[in-house]
């Protein structure tokens, strides 16, 4: 089952990995890549690798991923035969879901899953969307344990 | 001297749908402006306004973001690839 379906697989220390590092950015917004196998273009099958990495913007309010942890990340997926196949970041004050500049921005990668954890309430909410086009469609997420 | 530009899905309809390009230049502005030339349709998509590499891409020699090194005056030489990338970026 791959991205192309409406779900995202995760296992349990993935989620706890993402989560945490949303945590360890506060006050900023945290942000990290995903792995996992591409065939023809599309993400297939499970995530690989969570992948934490620098916010550029340093701010509480946007996200830019660091350029070298982006391309560090991308020859490390492509050294195991596999690529990116999304990303995730927090929202320290807001839904967990995507912001009108998320959408916008999604649309250099519509292929991949954008995971946005919620730090808002007192428990983390992470949700999981594809955005195509201007539309954007929650995942289910499933947690392999 | 030649080098291989490599362009994002999305830029590649402005490039004769394009995945890479080869072009000519001595630095990364020099080689944008080759490539500018005969695709025009690339030009507001690497550059800003003022000229500078625009805020959502990412430029590569080789594997190494030009912003940390001369920004468009990075040098290239004959074989490098400079890699267009735009950013992981939203609010």
């Amino acid at each position: 089952m791959g991205f192309a379906s409406p779900t995202l697989r995760l296992t349990g220390a993935q989620h706890r990995a993402m989560v945490a590092h949303c945590y360890d950015g506060l006050p900023n917004e945290a942000c990290g890549l995903l792995t996992g196998s591409v065939v023809d273009d599309e993400p297939r099958g499970a995530v690989t690798e969570v992948r934490p990495c620098r916010n550029e913007d340093e701010s509480a309010l946007t996200y830019r991923l660091d350029s070298r942890d982006f391309m560090a990340a991308l020859r490390a997926a492509e050294d195991r035969g596999e690529g990116l196949v999304g990303c995730w970041h927090s929202h320290t004050h807001t839904d967990a879901y995507p912001s009108p500049t998320d959408i916008e921005q999604a649309k250099w990668y519509p292929e991949w899953v954008y995971v946005i954890v919620s730090l808002r309430d007192g428990d983390p909410v992470l949700r999981a969307y594809r955005i195509r086009d201007g539309a954007v469609a929650e995942c289910q997420v499933v947690l392999d344990r | 001297m030649p080098v291989e530009v490599r362009l994002p899905t999305l830029l590649r309809p402005h490039a004769d749908g394009a995945a890479s390009v080869s072009a000519t230049g001595a630095t990364v502005g020099d080689v944008f402006a080759d490539l500018v030339a005969r695709y025009p349709g690339l030009s507001d998509q690497l550059v800003d306004e003022s000229g500078s590499i625009h805020k959502f891409v990412n430029v590569y020699r080789n594997d190494d973001d030009v912003r940390y090194l001369d920004q468009l005056e990075t040098k290239v030489t004959d074989g490098d690839v400079v890699s267009i990338l735009p950013a992981v970026a939203g609010g």
